[in-house]
């Protein structure tokens, strides 16, 4: 991930940037009907303030789910692009899956986690990677070695354009404030399913 | 190769599941391991009709078959009456509300001879929590009811779109014995 002439991207030098404002950038790359599975919270709701598309699906529950339900979406559909949206705090209650994307090394799998180092729509409360953890050193300690942070605008877009264009799989974490959603989902389950089924051609 | 026709008696009860999966075109197998199941992991694996890999924990899986479902691929996950136990939150706020089919094979830990008592405290969380979810499920038994029990347990949850578990009793597979 160096560029040459460029300090290496890491947590303690990259920007704070807003997360509505880079989902909408991820959000305008997709032009393949691209699968993307958004965390619970607030990448969810920022995600669908971004556009609802039918390759979109929300969670309502199930905190950490993001990365094994992109992952199973991308097993089903090895030619289709798949992206999981997930905060700092859920990728913490599910770190074990980064080592199953690594083992499994799914080409089409990308993985964008918005760290703000706190558990934001809880309160707030701070989460490991505001001191000790590093998701970038989780993700390649777990055999994801196209890992990378988004020093940043500009760099996640380029990042972003490398995990649909690139053999995956894929980590792009950014740096987020601590700005709320824009948004929030609909929340009917079987409506969200049912519209993510027929975005992936199943119904 | 597995026979995917009708069983016959002579078959042991992983041969059994796995001719079931293969029947109704399940092709995708996620699993914690455990003792008892090690024969059906094992010929899982060897089959390469099957994507076959163990997750970290339960609720990982059920997250990958949910996904997996979506995008038209069959799965099942296979763990031990604990890891059952770490579910819940995964099958309320997922599988039931998202209408989500999930095949789940339990290897029945707790009773009929068990030597741990975290273990037998905690299988007597299972069908209760099954229960309460209006969970359909099934404790087999005898070997030759796998076949029925199974086959047409697979073909109504993905006709109703509702999940199955099936408890593999030690009466069924032999168990897990103390050894001292």
């Amino acid at each position: 991930m160096t560029r040459s002439g460029h300090a290496t991207p890491s947590h303690d030098n990259a920007k704070v940037m807003n997360r509505f404002d880079l989902t909408r950038r991820l959000v305008a790359k997709l032009k393949k009907d691209e699968a993307v599975i958004g965390g619970i919270g607030n990448t969810n709701f920022d995600l669908w303030a971004a556009g609802q598309r039918p390759q979109n699906f929300y969670m309502l529950g199930s905190m950490g789910l993001a990365v094994p339900i992109a992952l199973g979406v991308a097993l089903a559909q090895p030619m289709r692009r798949v992206i999981a949206l997930e905060g700092d705090g859920s990728l913490l209650m599910q770190l074990g899956c980064l080592t199953t994307v690594g083992q499994l090394a799914p080409k089409n799998l990308s993985i964008v986690v918005m760290d703000n180092g706190i558990y934001q729509i809880t309160g707030g409360q701070a989460t490991a990677t505001a001191s000790v953890a590093d998701v970038v050193a989780l993700a390649r300690g777990s055999g994801i070695a196209k890992a990378g942070w988004a020093a940043d605008e500009a760099e996640f877009e380029r990042l972003s354009d490398a995990a649909l264009a690139d053999d995956g799989p894929t980590l792009i974490a950014a740096r987020i404030d601590d700005k709320p959603a824009t948004a929030t989902t609909d929340r009917d389950p079987i409506r969200i399913r049912e519209r993510f089924m027929q975005g992936l051609g199943v119904r | 190769m597995t026979d995917t026709k009708a069983p016959s008696q002579t078959q042991a009860w992983h041969a059994i599941v796995i001719a079931a999966l293969k029947r109704n075109a399940v092709r995708l197998a996620t699993y914690v391991p455990d003792r008892v199941l090690t024969p059906l992991i094992k010929g899982l694996h060897a089959d390469p009709d099957f994507t076959t890999f163990a997750t970290t924990r339960e609720e990982e899986a059920v997250g990958i078959l949910a996904g997996a479902w979506m995008g038209g691929l069959r799965g099942a996950l296979l763990m031990q009456t604990s890891g059952f136990a770490t579910l819940p939150n995964a099958l309320a706020s997922l599988a039931v509300p998202y209408q989500i089919p999930l095949l789940m094979f339990v290897s029945e830990r707790g009773t009929l001879g068990e030597f741990n008592w975290g273990q037998a405290l905690v299988c007597k969380t299972m069908r209760p929590v099954l229960d309460s979810l209006a969970m359909e499920h099934h404790t087999i038994t005898r070997l030759d009811e796998l076949d029925f029990v199974v086959d047409r347990s697979i073909k109504q949850a993905f006709a109703t779109q509702a999940s199955v578990a099936f408890i593999l009793s030690p009466l069924l597979t032999g168990g897990k014995t103390f050894s001292a």
